[in-house]
């Protein structure tokens, strides 16, 4: 297993499993009495946010605790950094005081792995940027696995804003390592540049067409728009978003019945999502959300756990 | 540690035998008599096996006593991969599946169930998971092989063979729904061990 997780390349398809397997037990201990571990007794984990984030961090925090971690967290707001504290100072400081392990949500594309190669306990990246949110398309396709059996062969359909989303590039390597086929959707205002050439490479559909990919889909994703990363123009109106892109009720007769709808959270019911999908009996959004504690527990445990190493720096 | 340093596919062919097919079938049905004994019948028994070998025994000794009661005892797999006091020590293992009846453990006596009992160590951490599981009203161990070598003051109730043995040996004790085949053996492994051997 990796030392840090920076990003999804840096697990191998049997790590992914792994993960998941253990995950599974994770998850039976949400549904006991005590729900507590002792795996992770007298360590320490940091969450370091300097982004807002509800749903990830305080699934982290539940993570870290239920596996008897001692878990702090500290967001930018209120803190140094915004004294005016470097990042460097910040993560060092905090490092210091003699901690096993952190999690870090920064705006800035590659912060965590910066991070990884000031600090000597494993970093696990919660969001950087535009880049990668690994452990959202681990809880993903936890998710999806526990859904459709195997995503060996499944069509997954990512649709939204493409370019904010750090969640679908993680979950585009993430799906195809675990043998999924994948169709990502968006307007051409949103469609990321380079695509072309990625997609390519890495083996996935694009296409501006909801409509004729819904049909064709095992599982949906839909993404949210990010309009706190918008500078404006990357579309008309809210409402000419919905009818092209969103997942309105017309749309879910679309799908064939039984198909998973995932979003990640939190949602524009409304834009990109309808109350109808949101609540659908399809919808997986709150088993995302219950996974999301499983698949961190699992993540906490793997990496802070096992023989002590040395600080490889650079993950991948 | 205890359950991990049994088998591995390759010493099938190395050591000596010391309890084969026969040997290893007499004594499950002898603990299974030894437990029914004890409990003074099949009432509130539990048989929770650990991970790995430990789960088919339980089934066996659960067979068994369907023979000798007629009755059907529950089973159940106890996994303590997060109980263990090595996980920083160790490489990180993959947690297994932890199954208990619907019903819970609350007031049941529950007989644990492993393979080798050797430091005591996998037993300390299985009695810490199953008070996270609830209050059960008596716990007691049944082991197919005993090594000896504790290292903590923890013994078993019912033990299929007392295996005397050097730290320098290893236990391989195969089952065949694991391993394809009964058998115990006893391997001299004085050089470097692959790691099994706590």
């Amino acid at each position: 297993m990796t030392r840090h997780l920076l990003s999804i390349d840096d697990l191998e398809v049997s790590d992914i499993e792994d993960i998941f397997t253990t995950a599974a037990e994770m998850h039976d201990v949400q549904k006991r009495s005590v729900k507590k571990l002792p795996a992770l007794r007298g360590r320490t984990v940091i969450n370091l946010f300097f982004e807002d984030s509800t749903r990830t961090r305080s699934s982290f925090e539940i993570a870290g605790k239920w596996l008897s971690a001692d878990v702090i967290n500290l967001s930018a707001k209120g803190s140094s950094a915004s004294k005016g504290e470097s990042l460097r100072d910040t993560v060092l400081t905090v490092t210091a005081m003699g901690i096993d392990g952190l999690v870090v949500r920064h705006g800035a594309s590659g912060a965590a792995e910066q991070i990884s190669r000031w600090v000597d306990v494993p970093v696990i990246n919660a969001g950087d940027g535009t880049h990668e949110h690994p452990t959202q398309a681990l809880l993903d396709g936890y998710t999806l696995t526990r859904r459709l059996g195997t995503l060996e062969g499944k069509h997954v359909a990512i649709v939204g804003d493409l370019t904010h989303s750090r969640v679908f590039r993680s979950n585009v390597k993430s799906l195809i390592k675990l043998g999924a086929t994948v169709t990502v959707v968006a307007p051409p205002t949103l469609m990321p540049s380079g695509v072309a050439d990625w997609s390519k490479e890495a083996g996935f559909a694009t296409s501006y067409d909801l409509d004729t990919v819904l049909p064709e889909a095992d599982a949906v994703m839909m993404l949210r728009v990010q309009r706190e990363r918008m500078s404006g123009g990357f579309f008309p109106t809210a409402r000419e978003y919905t009818v092209g892109y969103g997942l309105t009720r017309d749309r879910l007769s679309l799908l064939k019945p039984g198909t998973p709808i995932l979003h990640p959270g939190p949602m524009n019911r409304g834009l990109e999502i309808s109350a109808d999908a949101a609540d659908a009996i399809d919808s997986a959004v709150l088993d995302q959300v219950s996974a999301g504690v499983a698949v961190r527990m699992s993540v906490l445990y793997h990496l802070l756990t096992g023989e002590p190493q040395g600080n490889e720096g650079v993950g991948e | 540690m205890p359950a991990h340093q049994t088998s591995t596919p390759h010493d099938g062919s190395t050591g000596r035998v010391v309890l084969d097919a026969g040997d290893i079938n007499r004594a499950v049905t002898r603990i299974s008599h030894e437990i029914l004994e004890r409990n003074k019948g099949a009432e509130d028994l539990l048989l929770l096996g650990l991970h790995t070998r430990g789960v088919p025994l339980a089934e066996r000794i659960a067979a068994s006593i369907a023979k000798v009661e007629g009755t059907t005892v529950a089973t159940g797999a106890l996994d303590v991969t997060m109980y263990r006091d090595d996980l920083r020590t160790h490489p990180t293992r993959v947690a297994s599946h932890t199954q208990v009846p619907a019903g819970g453990i609350d007031g049941k006596t529950v007989v644990l169930v492993d393979d080798v009992l050797y430091s005591g160590r996998t037993i300390r951490a299985a009695l810490d998971a199953l008070s996270d599981l609830g209050r059960p009203a008596v716990v007691r161990l049944a082991v197919l092989v005993d090594r000896g070598h504790r290292e903590l003051p923890i013994r078993a109730d019912h033990v299929g063979k007392n295996l005397p043995t050097a730290r320098s040996e290893r236990v391989s004790l195969r089952l065949v729904e694991t391993d394809g085949e009964d058998e115990v053996r006893i391997v001299d492994s004085t050089g470097p061990t692959d790691g099994g051997e706590a």
